[in-house]
Parts: structure tokens; sequence; C-alpha cells
């Protein structure tokens, strides 16, 4: 009897060990400082440090933190790896439930969680992407929406992938179909304004993390010509030690990436929520707690392309890109889905 | 288009990537089978492959020669080994759901390790391509199995060193009289719980070189989860593989060939849905366990804990 009492602990104590990283990590951020700090909860998908989606969130409120100074001014707590919406719906609960003053669900799954809970707390603001509906047809005044014009960048690393590419094949691993498609579609249509002959692979691995997979695809890519690579979503950490390894160009998108790869990563479409998660603030400070979307574009500040400074990038290169951006921004180019339909 | 896919130099590339992807469900399979034929069920192999993967790269990260960073990854594979064994073996819980809870614990802390030791993703130089003098020259075969890094050619090697192990050695004939009949090997002298805790730890260790060759072999960086529930798909495998280590490599093969199959057709621009083509490998499991599992040798204590004179 004695032992299986201590086995089930020891299972117990496996299970909670397994379980506790998020709360650890939020532990330390959630202490209250006197002044009534403005409190944001989070909740992402992945991880803080994916270098992709959940960390240019992650970065930007910590820039706006450290703006509005520190964490007396502003909190922030949040619960990474969320993936099943079931998990998440249930850590945006608790934390409207605490009375933050701003949750943000970090993805598109969990829009029916978010105007579910948002109608139970209507003292308490919301925000989540990626999305321009924030439920307002519905009579739901507590919901900020925000997105990223993805093929805006995907476009500029289009032409930059055109201009390196010596073979005129280019390879794309994205993570499920229909995801990543804003950025690919803006990529493919800044490749072909620049090359028409150019080849662009596209593969996608079925997963977000599969980062095994998507080291995979870029392995294939490269044996089949490739000598430009992108991709996005968080498993590209895999596909970046591989084009590092090879030699080959990486194009990055929403984080900065070249941590990964110093000598290979060119580019970065790098995703900058500050000027969102400022504006939101100061809007539920002034009472008014949502109704809102945002998108972040070339002209609003909101996108950047980054070069890397350690690599030498050819003026013409940099040049293009530089035009392109222009152009999206004067609306003379339109990165435009090449289908008809919604992202 | 579909003729790309039968050009010599897209299969060669194929074969070739087949060969690679098997490599870390070849090390964590064939330590599983060693622990499932002495009749213990570890489902703790994904955590055990995180835990390897972030050990093999941190000691890489800090600077350390690639083969310290395996064996740092054997030491914490031994270390879950004897975990998952205590829980299971010694205190005698329910192997399933204890496996489970070493799966939450490896992928918790090597998450928080990872945290709090290296902070963001980055990336070292892992093993390098190594290719095999002569052999590699051969046409063909040479690029697709003599053209890789040494821990993919460590997992080939374990195929033959296991069966070895398994089938001839005492240690082998123990191992399987445990897992088949433990009260009658126990009769004869063979300490079980003993048994049991050497092939947890040989398991664990493979495992976490498993995950080890992510790390510091194939992607050369660390993430969180890296392993992606691959470590799953390895105790699958060794149903698959009916608890042979022959068996266990032609499961790992094939999974990896249709995998490596889907990847190609996708890159090569091939009109078939990516949704068909990523479910392929796992259409193609499912058909095949449908119809090997007649044959199956199942170690008839596995996953019964044993106590003596119950």
């Amino acid at each position: 009897m004695l032992r299986r009492i201590i086995s089930i602990m020891l299972i117990f104590l496996l299970l909670l060990a397994g379980c506790g990283r998020s709360d650890d990590d939020a532990e330390g951020e959630s202490v209250g400082g006197e002044g009534a700090p403005f409190r944001i909860a989070i909740v992402m998908p992945s991880s803080t440090t994916d270098i992709a989606w959940s960390q240019s969130m992650f970065d930007s409120l910590k820039a706006v933190q450290v703006e509005m100074g520190g964490e007396s001014a502003m909190e922030i707590a949040f619960s990474e790896g969320m993936f099943r919406v079931t998990d998440a719906s249930a850590a945006i609960r608790d934390y409207a439930s605490e009375g933050f003053d701003l949750v943000i669900a970090h993805g598109a799954q969990y829009g029916n969680s978010v105007f579910e809970i948002a109608s139970d707390f209507e003292e308490t603001s919301f925000a989540w992407g990626t999305s321009s509906d924030t439920g307002k047809e519905r009579g739901i005044q507590n919901v900020f929406a925000y997105g990223a014009a993805a093929n805006e960048g995907g476009y500029a690393n289009g032409v930059v992938a055109a201009m390196l590419s010596k073979k005129n094949v280019i390879g794309v691993i994205g993570p499920v179909a229909g995801d990543a498609k804003l950025y690919i579609d803006g990529f493919v249509r800044g490749v072909t304004d620049i090359k028409p002959e150019a080849q662009v692979n596209i593969s996608y691995t079925g997963s977000f993390s599969d980062t095994t997979l998507a080291a995979e695809a870029a392995h294939v890519h490269i044996q089949a010509g490739a000598d430009v690579l992108t991709g996005s979503a968080q498993q590209v950490v895999g596909a970046i030690g591989v084009a590092n390894e090879s030699g080959v160009a990486w194009l990055g998108t929403q984080s900065d990436q070249i941590s990964l790869g110093p000598d290979v990563v060119v580019t970065n479409q790098i995703y900058n929520w500050a000027n969102v998660i400022a504006d939101i603030v100061a809007k539920v400070e002034a009472g008014e707690l949502g109704g809102t979307a945002y998108k972040l574009t070339f002209a609003n500040d909101g996108l950047r392309l980054e070069f890397n400074e350690n690599i030498d990038i050819d003026d013409e290169v940099k040049e293009a890109a530089r035009s392109a951006i222009e152009n999206i921004k004067s609306g003379e180019v339109e990165p435009v889905l090449l289908e008809d339909d919604e992202e | 288009m579909v003729d790309e896919l039968f050009t010599i130099s897209t299969l060669i590339g194929i074969l070739h990537s087949c060969v690679r992807l098997a490599t870390p469900y070849l090390f964590a399979a064939l330590g599983e089978t060693f622990g499932q034929r002495s009749g213990v069920l570890n489902l703790g192999v994904d955590g055990m492959m995180l835990m390897g993967a972030f050990f093999g790269f941190y000691v890489v990260f800090e600077g350390h020669n690639l083969w310290v960073g395996v064996l740092a990854a054997v030491v914490i594979g031994v270390l879950m080994g004897l975990l998952k064994a205590f829980v299971s073996v010694t205190m005698q819980s329910l192997q399933g759901i204890s496996g489970i809870g070493l799966y939450l614990f490896g992928l918790g802390l090597s998450s928080l390790l990872f945290k709090t030791m290296i902070g963001s993703v980055e990336g070292v130089s892992g093993f390098q391509q190594l290719a095999i003098p002569i052999l590699s020259e051969i046409p063909g075969i040479g690029h697709i199995l003599f053209n890789h890094n040494a821990l993919v050619y460590l997992a080939y090697l374990l195929v033959p060193v296991s069966w070895f192990v398994v089938n001839r050695t005492t240690l082998g004939l123990k191992i399987r009289a445990v897992g088949h009949n433990p009260e009658a090997a126990d009769t004869l002298g063979v300490s079980v719980n003993g048994v049991r805790y050497t092939t947890l730890m040989i398991g664990g260790a493979l495992a976490a070189v498993g995950g080890a060759s992510l790390s510091i072999g194939l992607q050369n960086v660390f993430q969180e989860n890296m392993t992606n529930g691959l470590g799953f798909i390895a105790v699958a495998l060794v149903y698959f593989g009916s608890w042979r280590t022959v068996g266990v490599l032609s499961g790992a093969l094939l999974f990896s060939l249709v995998n490596a199959l889907q990847l190609w057709v996708q890159a090569l621009a091939i009109p078939v849905p990516s949704e068909i083509a990523v479910m392929m490998p796992y259409i193609m499991t499912i058909v095949v366990l449908a119809f090997t599992a007649r044959q199956i040798q199942k170690p008839a204590a596995l996953a019964r804990s044993y106590e003596r004179g119950e």
C-alpha cells in the first residue's frame, strides 16, 4: 500500500515538474508594484524564444515595458506553448478573472475563446490576432484585433531572393498550408516580378513545430537546386541550421533570425508590434476597451526589412529591396495575393 | 513534373534523405526495444530525447568537443532511465502513466534549463558530413549510405550491435527471459529488477543520443520541444517492428522513406495537395501495421510489473 502511495506521489511530482514551467516564468513577473501598473497577460501558441511569431510579440511587449518605465509601470504575465486551444482558453479566462487590464490571445486559433470570454468580462480588454475581427457587429465592445501584412515583407524578401539566386531556384518551407499563405504569396510575387523565369518550390511540413522535418525539407530544396531559402513559423530553426551548414542564403520573417545563421541570414522581415501595443494601452487607459483592428505594414513602421550587417551584400540588392518597399508604401506595387482569396 | 521524381538524381536524393531522417528514430526505437523486451513499456522516450538534445547541445555550446556532448547526452539518458526504472520497477507504478509523467518532466525541464542557461535560440557547429573514403565514391549507393555525419553511422551500427546483444549474449538471454516469464527467470536466479534497470538505462542513453543527433548533428540548434513527438513514433516503431531490431530498422526506414518522398514531391511542385503529402508516412504506417499485426511476438510480461511471490 505504502509503495502505491509513494509511486502515485512520484508520478504526481513528475507531472507537476513537467507542467510547471509557464507558471514559474509568470510568477516572477506577476508581482504587482505600488503604483498600480498596467497589467498585460499574453497567451502564446509557442515559446517566447521561438524566433518567430510568439517572440515577435513578446519582444515588442518588453520594448513597450521599457518605454513605459519598467515593471513598475507595466506588468507582463505570459503563458507560452499553449498550442492546444482548450488550454489556452482556460489560461485566457484565468487571466481575465485575475483582473488584468489587457489579455492578449496571440493566435488566430483563439478567436472563438476570446469572444466567448470577452462577453463574460466586459470590464477587461482583449486583443487577438491574426485577425481583423473585433466582434463589433455582434455587439462586443472590448476586443481589439491585429495582424501583419506579411505579404509586404514577403514581396520584399522575394525581390531579394530573385536578386541573390544564381541558379534561379528558390525554396520555401511553410508550416501548414494556408497559414503562411500571405507571406508566401507575397514572396512568390516578389520573385516573379524581378525574375519571371525563376522557379519557386514550396513545401509544407504540416506542423508549426516539426524542426526535424523542416531541416530535411531544407536539405531537399538544396539538393533540388535551390540556392536561396525562406520559411515561416517556429519550425524554421531546423531549416536555418541546415542553411547555415550548407552556406545557402536564408531570408527570415517575423523575428530576427541572424543569431542562428550569422553568415547566411541575409534579411529579416521584422514584426514590430510596439506601436500597436502602445496604442491599445493608451486607449484602454482612456476607457476605450476595444473596437480597433490594427495591421502592421511598411507604411506604419510595423514591418521592417533588416539586412544582416555582417554580410557583404551588393548595394544593387539592397537598393532593389528599398525601392520595392517604397513602391509598396506609395501603393505603386501591390503585393496582392496571387489567388483572389483571404489569408 | 512527375517525370522529375523518377530521375536518378532525385531517387538518390530521396534515399539519402531517408537514411538521414531515420537516424533519431533508430536510436530511440532501438533503446525502447531493450526496455520492452525486458517487459517495461517506456512512453517517456520523447522526454529523454529532449533532455539528451539539450545537454548535448549545451555542452557543445559551451565550447566542448562534440563527443563530449554525446557523452553528456549518454549520462543524462542513463539518469533518466534510472528515474524511470525507480518509478516503474522499484515502485511498480503503472508503466504507461509514469512514462507520460517522465515525458512531461523531460519536456518541462529541458525547456526550463534552456530558458535559464541559454535563453535564446542559438546555433552551434555540429557533426559535419563525413564521407567515408572509397565507399562514398561508389556511384549512387556511395552518396546514399556513406555521405552522412558520424551519428548517422553510429545509429546504423547500433542495429547489428543491438541484435547481437539481444540474441547472442547472456545479457540478451536474461532480457528475453525477464520479458517473457519473469517468475521463471527469477527462480533461475536472474535478477528481474536488475535486468530491467539495465535495459531502461540503455534505452535512456540511446534515446538521449537520438535527441543529441538532432541538436548537434542534423539541425545544430536547440529549441523547446524540438523532438515534436518523435519519441512517441519511436515507441510505435517498436510495435511495428515486432520487437525485433531488424523490424525496427525496416519500420524506421519505411517511415522515413515515405517522409522523404513527400518532401521531394512537394519540393518538385508535383501537384499533390500538401495535406495529403504530409499524411503519407502515417497512412503508410497504419497500413503496414494492419498487415503485419498477426506476426507479433510481444513479450508476454510487457507492461507488467514484477513482485516476487505474487
